[in-house]
């Protein structure tokens, strides 16, 4: 927290080094061992026990190995309906994407803060995070497509029933929306996770501040706050899960593209 | 917003990391446990679709076991319902000819024994003759003192019963 009990809704973003600040460096470049690392880090090693708790292979699946069954599931069920038989190779990549961008966003949400000395990190509330996905979904796309359709892989940016007339508008318009798809990916998982966090922080903020102001503020402003932030808090819950199914579902949607070239 | 303003200072540990974990993710997780647990869900898809195969066969053999027995059955029935009414014809036609047999016999006896009360009809019939024949030429002797000859007067009885 800032100073003079004043609550700064951004410090929570904060990247704190850790340690290997200086002199983990590849090419010049500072690559010191932060806190968003560590909640990534996190992230993976909690991902793993969940798979690996539910990846026993049993005939008559347990309750966990139901989960994960469940999870593998959901993402073979969003490939094969989005993209087809194709589809099936890449669920083991979409699935990382999946559970990795959920796990991230639903663990920074843990309120950990109560723990003293201990504060949660949303690694992907940084568009250098959700950037490095989507910029890695985005080559996965451009790389299957140019690979499996060559050339005519351009013929995305004129969609079916051009009228002739509108040849020289619609490839532009369709290329710039092409363009725009890793920026969409990373700006929509940062922006949520972002805006959610302060949300929450701006409303804390509101109810320490008029409850240290009196009894009159507390009850006018403070409890309603408190309210809303519970709610606001399911909310989150819920946005977690949807951004990272929405980066999914895009995902396999521009492989779609990429796929089954109309 | 420190996502900007640290953004010189921590963009290549930010990528570094991520691709990193993300790479753990993908590597162990995507590729290690995923096609692991597809297959175990495959498995059991493909072992409940075969239980559910071999169910389905049972039940065909089982109702052709059954037409079968069914047509067994009747075909059993049909020749046991033959075998009863050849043997009740069969009876039938032995009990006809017992009867017809014992029929024969008992008209022979009745006919024997009509043969017979006709004989004892024309003895007895003779006898009265002879017997009235008798009389009558006592008769006469006694009355008129007349003998008359056996034969004659038989001539006249016989006239006279006879019409």
């Amino acid at each position: 927290m800032a100073e003079q009990g004043k609550v700064d809704p951004m410090h929570q973003f904060m990247i704190e080094p850790l340690f290997g600040t200086d002199h983990w460096t590849i090419a010049g470049h500072n690559i010191a061992f932060t806190n968003s690392a560590l909640w990534m880090l996190i992230t993976f090693v909690v991902l793993f026990a969940f798979v690996a708790g539910g990846a026993k292979g049993q005939t008559v699946p347990g309750r966990w190995q139901v989960m994960v069954e469940g999870l593998v599931g959901f993402i073979d069920n969003l490939l094969a309906a989005n993209v087809g038989p194709k589809g099936k190779k890449y669920v083991p990549y979409i699935f990382s994407l999946f559970s990795f961008i959920l796990f991230s966003n639903v663990l920074g949400l843990l309120p950990l803060g109560l723990i003293k000395g201990v504060h949660p990190f949303t690694s992907t509330s940084h568009f250098t995070v959700t950037g490095v996905l989507a910029i890695l979904s985005f080559s996965i796309v451009l790389i299957v497509g140019f690979a499996r359709h060559g050339l005519h892989f351009f013929s995305l940016f004129v969609p079916h029933g051009t009228p002739a007339w509108l040849l020289w508008l619609i490839p532009v318009i369709e290329l710039i929306s092409f363009l725009v798809r890793p920026f969409s990916l990373a700006l929509r998982l940062f922006v949520a996770m972002m805006a959610g966090h302060v949300l929450l922080e701006v409303l804390s903020s509101f109810v320490i501040s008029s409850t240290n102001s009196g009894m009159l503020w507390g009850t006018v402003v403070g409890l309603p706050s408190f309210a809303l932030m519970i709610a606001i808090c399911a909310l989150e819950i819920l946005v977690a899960g949807i951004q990272a199914y929405v980066f999914a579902l895009l995902t396999s949607l521009y492989l779609n593209d990429a796929e089954n070239l109309h | 917003m420190p996502q900007i303003a640290q953004l010189s200072a921590t963009y290549a540990s930010q990528i570094f990391w991520a691709l990193i974990f993300f790479g753990f993710v993908f590597f162990v997780v995507g590729r290690g446990f995923v096609p692991k647990v597809q297959a175990t869900v495959a498995n059991r898809d493909k072992q409940i679709a075969d239980d559910l195969a071999a169910a389905e066969a049972a039940r065909r053999a089982a109702e052709s076991d059954e037409a079968n027995w069914a047509a067994t059955s009747n075909k059993q029935r049909a020749e046991a319902q033959a075998l009863i009414a050849k043997a009740k014809a069969d009876a039938t036609k032995a009990s006809e000819a017992r009867l017809a047999q014992a029929a024969a016999v008992v008209d022979e006896r009745i006919a024997q024994a009509d043969a017979r009360l006709a004989a004892a009809r024309a003895d007895a019939l003779a006898e009265i003759e002879t017997v009235a024949s008798e009389a009558a030429s006592d008769i006469v002797a006694r009355l008129a003192g007349l003998s008359v000859e056996g034969d004659a007067a038989r001539a006249a009885v016989k006239e006279v019963l006879h019409g």
